[in-house]
């Protein structure tokens, strides 16, 4: 599924790099706990998370994840934007609950990892 | 090649710069990318250790040929059961550290998963070492 596709069917809103909007991904693991993201081996998936911190783009960048999609429109700072700016990463503002996006998602085909 | 980084206990605004530019000269040395995330997520899951837990750090990383060392040493509490830390769970992380997206104690098991030999040496009340040892080629491990 494409990003851009994924944006349409939560409301979402592109903070940064949208000229990546084309790529697309397979899965999504929705966690607040980075440890827990970073126990993932696969690629090509996106992170949806209410933790809006500098942490949540570091355990990206690590982690090789390429969108992260904020729940609950979390704010959104601009350290976090420079960061995913230089790392490529497309930053997705939601006002929808991580339920919802995730059952959203789900029901369009994105996989679960476990 | 060998590089020093200084980290500081409590900066979580910084936690991740060291694996981070770990990460850039691993991918310059064109080291194979399931090899190089292994030790990234393992370098960085130390660095937020030494920020969570200590006081002060030092990280030296020394690249050769065929394989990737990393040395995370610290000044803080140590730790006094080294197996118990080592228990996934087991945590005695700060609500500030939660708030950061770890403290779920799943830090030195997830390290010790992606790194081929890692040895914890602690003085209680002095500090902590962390060795990490990766091979680069993906099948001598
Ligand atoms: N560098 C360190 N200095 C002192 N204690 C540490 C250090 N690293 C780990 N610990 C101890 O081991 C526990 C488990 O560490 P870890 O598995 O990384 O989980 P977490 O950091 O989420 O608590 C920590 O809560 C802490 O008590
Ligand atoms: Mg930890």
């Amino acid at each position: 599924m494409t990003i851009k596709e994924i944006t349409d069917r939560i409301d979402g809103k592109v903070i940064c790099c949208e000229e990546k909007l084309a790529n697309s991904v397979e899965y999504a693991f929705a966690s607040d706990l980075m440890s827990d993201v970073l126990t993932i081996e696969k690629e090509n998936m996106v992170l949806i998370t209410g933790l809006a911190n500098l942490q949540t783009i570091r355990t990206s960048e690590m982690s090789d994840i390429s969108c992260i999609i904020f729940a609950r429109d979390k704010k959104i700072g601009e350290e976090m934007v420079t960061l995913a700016r230089e790392n490529n990463m497309i930053l997705v503002e939601s006002p929808h609950s991580v339920f919802h996006i995730s059952g959203e998602l789900y029901k369009a085909g994105l996989k679960s990892i476990y | 090649m060998q590089f020093r980084h200084k980290i500081a206990g409590g900066d979580f605004a910084k936690a991740g710069n060291v694996a981070s530019s770990l990460k850039k000269v691993l991918r310059q040395l064109n080291i194979d990318h399931t090899v190089s995330k292994r030790i990234v997520i393992a370098l960085y899951e130390g660095e937020v250790n030494v920020v969570a837990h200590a006081y002060s750090g030092v990280i030296e990383v020394e690249i050769d040929e065929e394989k990737v060392k990393i040395n995370i040493t610290d000044k803080g509490p140590g730790i006094i059961d080294i197996e118990k830390a080592m228990k996934e769970g087991y945590s005695t992380a700060t609500s500030q550290v939660r708030e950061m997206g770890f403290g779920a104690g799943m830090g030195l098991s997830n390290m010790k998963k992606n790194s081929d030999l890692m040895k914890i040496s602690s003085v209680p009340g002095e500090g902590t070492i962390v060795e990490l040892l990766n091979y680069i080629r993906p099948d001598a491990r």
